[in-house]
């Protein structure tokens, strides 16, 4: 039962694996800034816990900066990403203007609520 | 000579259609700016019926806090407004009235006066703020225009302005005078839905960027945007389960969250609520469940193997099923995320504010609608609406399963208080719409198709010349055109009785600024009891500047806007305890009164009071809520002491307690040596209709300083303590 599962995870893995290098490069980089937020979300709230949450708005601010990119980023790849029909007449040119515009308006009030 | 060239000219010049050569095309769209432009101006001059009969004033209560602090505004800048402390109200306490007001509606004001000065226009800040609920109806129109024409169509559209022009729910909080966060509200409430309904449609993230903007114009501006946070979520949900997900309610929806929760919290008065409150919720976990849910869909996609993708399903649903619940059930069992607060609460539950927050259950307009209230703010929208539902569902699709959601969770809340019908306007006239234009649509196309020579003299609705080709009938029976002529001569009788029904009801009912009151003499003339305003200026000019006033917590805002004086409670109503010192004070003997009065150095205390006129919304018909207010935080003052076999009486018959507490004192003092109708004895008081029980009273440690002409406002001052040898 265990072997099954393990060797099952380990197909899991290599598939998974294989199919993702399929993905081309510029998707690949907005995966990584993707996953670079998160991470920085995760240390911050990490540190969070050590010290303490006093001022809450900078510790909201930070946080909510790091997953705002996060999803900025993924509403970029879902537009840029050939394979979706939806959005096939969308110029990525328009869709990289729309992220850029929404997160300068992110960080904005970012900088405003940071305190 | 040059009189007989005119004349042919200027018949030559004369208007028409085929002169100007406008194709179809041009035609249409000139026609709909034109109606645009006629349903913009009509908003507007419907709702100004009580500046013509009365004068330009604001009315009722709670818009004199808000006119009071854009006078601020205006006067000492933003930084000063937002940093205020005012410790002319709430005294001894204070209010941060920086940091508990909505300031949505104060900042909207304040620009259009400062970009009306800009131009050289130099008005006062009261009419600017007078008129700014009717402009801001104007505006409403116009995107009920565009979120029609989302939903449906163009006709459907410009229905549904024209509708909500009108319409009696949403007149009532938004005429000339009405300075309340609802002016602004709904128009933002509606903005953010249309643009939100846009992103969704288009996957576009400046659309989801721009009703993230329109939720922050929300937030600013109403209490009730607590609607929109658990809608949306709802609607993404509902979208979820029917299996019409797709990666445009992805970038929509969290484009939207983030940066309207972002947004949102730069409001001081809502802070940290998005990620603490029960309210907030919702949203914040159809998020996560929206992230794991694409994440999966994104995997699924990636595999393109079913056997391996459930195992992987399993282990992710499981698992984050199990970390969503433990920090849901570990965040409220801490209290870090706090419930649902009483306001919101009694929605879900209406019999809870009746029995533990008696101050929510007071106001009258947190009472639950009659069907009357509902043929009254409604008339034909109320039959339109299932109608229009029935078109909706026929024709489902994002934006118009987004407006049946909105329509009914609005209808039900409207059903529960009454001051909500004003949310669920902006969709029964949209759904309403959609019902009469489609309507309209199939009538006309059953007569364009009969005849070669297109119709021009049908009702508003029409679009398009493609639906005639749609529709197939039997050629050889005229009984078709005669019933769709009779039809629409049928439509256009209901839509004329709707327009007649609503300028009666915005004309009698819903244009009283109710601090100016008006009757009809015995000779048919009009007479104006301007008490209020009467008391307030007496105030202003003939007390000490430092002088704090007493009376229930109705008359605060004005009392401070128009009086310029401290009070002791106002409307905000945010210390329940204070407002039961005020309700026991008043509630008791004068002896035990003067004690609390004295240790909250009141120096006059004010009673409205309409025995003389008859004026029904007076101290004395609320008095009993003082008790049950004072009651609830005094276990001293118990109801059953003021009513006699459970009834509420001020005659012979009244309880001795109710016949000598200090409100039945301040109002009838004097009063049982007045005449006040012909035939009737002396002390009979018109509002209650009856002879009043104790004609004599002695007045020990207050004295009579002001009453006002009608006798309905009364103002005493609290003498000092006699000196003691």
């Amino acid at each position: 039962m265990v072997k099954s599962t393990s060797k099952d995870a380990q197909d899991l893995f290599r598939s998974l694996h294989s199919a993702y290098s399929a993905t081309p490069t510029n998707l690949k980089i907005i995966d990584l800034y993707v996953v670079f937020s998160v991470f920085t979300a995760l240390i911050q709230v990490a540190y969070m816990a050590l010290v303490g949450s006093f001022p809450f708005n900078s510790f909201l601010s930070g946080v909510l900066s790091c997953i705002g990119t996060a999803v900025l980023a993924v509403c970029l790849r879902i537009q840029v990403n050939k394979e979706n029909k939806e959005f096939k007449d969308l110029a990525p040119e328009r869709a990289f203007a729309d992220f850029v515009l929404c997160n300068l308006v992110l960080h904005l009030v970012i900088i405003n609520f940071l305190g | 000579m040059a009189a007989k060239k005119a004349s042919p000219d200027l018949l030559n010049s004369s208007f028409s259609f085929k002169s100007l050569k406008l194709k179809t095309k041009q035609q249409e769209l000139l026609l709909r700016v034109s109606i645009l432009g006629l349903v913009y101006v009509l908003a507007f001059i419907a709702r100004l019926f009580s500046v013509l009969r009365y004068e330009s004033m604001i009315h009722e209560f709670d818009p004199y806090f808000n006119y009071r602090t854009t006078l601020f505004l205006t006067e000492k800048g933003f930084y000063e407004f937002w940093n205020w402390f005012d410790s002319e109200s709430w005294y001894p306490l204070g209010r941060i009235i920086g940091g508990t007001l909505y300031p949505g509606l104060m900042v909207t004001a304040a620009l259009i006066y400062w970009t009306l000065r800009f131009l050289r226009f130099f008005v006062h800040i009261r009419e600017v703020c007078v008129l700014t609920a009717p402009f801001f109806a104007s505006n409403t129109t116009l995107v009920a225009y565009f979120f029609g024409k989302e939903i449906w169509d163009t006709g459907a559209g410009l229905v549904a302005a024209a509708l909500i022009a009108i319409c009696p729910g949403y007149i009532s909080r938004s005429v000339a005078g009405s300075y309340d966060n609802e002016a602004v509200a709904i128009f933002a409430l509606l903005l953010t839905f249309y643009l939100f309904v846009k992103a969704v449609k288009t996957g576009s993230l400046s659309w989801a960027l721009g009703s993230a903007f329109g939720y922050f114009y929300m937030v600013s501006a109403w209490g009730g945007y607590v609607f929109i946070i658990n809608l949306v979520p709802l609607y993404v949900l509902v979208l979820l389960i029917t299996g019409r997900y797709s990666m445009r309610l992805y970038v929509a929806y969290n484009c939207m969250y983030i940066l309207g929760m972002l947004l949102a919290m730069q409001i001081r008065f809502v802070g940290f609520q998005h990620v603490q409150s029960g309210e907030h919720m919702a949203a914040m976990g159809v998020f996560l469940l929206m992230q794991v849910f694409y994440f999966l869909d994104w995997v699924k996609h990636q595999l393109n193997d079913t056997k391996l993708f459930q195992t992987f399903l399993r282990i992710t649903v499981t698992s984050a099923i199990l970390v969503g619940g433990i920090a849901l059930g570990v965040g409220t069992a801490s209290g870090y995320i706090s419930p649902w607060t009483g306001r919101f609460y009694s929605l879900l539950d209406p019999t809870y504010a009746k029995d533990h927050i008696p101050i929510i259950a007071s106001v009258s307009e947190h009472q639950p609608t009659a069907w009357s209230s509902f043929m009254f703010d409604y008339h034909i929208l109320l039959f339109l609406f299932p109608a229009g539902l029935y078109f909706c569902f026929k024709r489902l699709s994002d934006a118009t399963i987004f407006i049946v959601m909105y329509g009914l969770t609005s209808l039900y809340f409207a059903g529960v208080m009454v001051r909500l019908i004003l949310v669920a306007t902006p969709a029964v006239c949209l759904i309403s719409a959609i019902a009469v234009s489609a309507t309209v649509k199939n009538l006309t196309s059953l007569l364009r198709t009969k005849q070669k020579v297109p119709q021009t003299g049908s009702t508003k609705g029409v679009g398009s010349s493609k639906s005639s080709s749609k529709v197939t009938l039997d050629q050889s029976q005229p009984f078709h055109k005669n019933g769709a002529i009779a039809l629409l001569v049928g439509v256009f009788y209901l839509l004329s009785r709707y327009a007649i029904h609503c300028t009666w009801v915005t004309s009698e009912a819903y244009s009283s600024p109710s601090i100016v009151l008006a009757a009809r003499g015995a000779h048919g003339n009009r007479i104006i009891f301007d008490d209020y305003r009467e008391a307030y200026y007496w105030l202003r000019q003939n007390t000490p500047t430092d002088a704090k006033v007493m009376s229930w917590w109705d008359y605060g805002y004005q009392i401070t806007a128009m009086g310029n004086r401290t009070v002791i409670v106002d409307n905000n109503t945010w210390n329940n305890t204070h407002i039961a010192t005020v309700g026991r004070a008043m509630s008791s003997y004068e002896d035990e009164a003067y004690d609390i009065m004295r240790s909250l150095d009141v120096n006059y205390v004010l009673v409205v009071f309409g025995g003389v006129t008859g004026y029904s919304s007076d101290d004395i018909n609320k008095f009993l809520w003082m008790v049950r207010i004072g009651g609830g935080v005094y276990p001293v003052i118990k109801e059953p002491d003021y009513l006699v076999n459970g009834e509420f009486r001020v005659d012979k018959g009244a309880s001795p307690k109710m016949l000598n507490c200090l409100m039945y004192k301040l109002c009838y003092y004097r009063f049982g040596e007045l005449v006040t109708e012909y035939g009737k004895p002396t002390g009979y008081d018109r509002a209650r209709g009856v002879e009043i029980g104790n004609k004599d009273i002695k007045l020990e440690h207050l004295e009579e300083a002001y009453t006002t002409s009608n006798w309905i406002v009364r103002v005493y001052r609290v003498k000092p303590p006699t000196n003691m040898l």
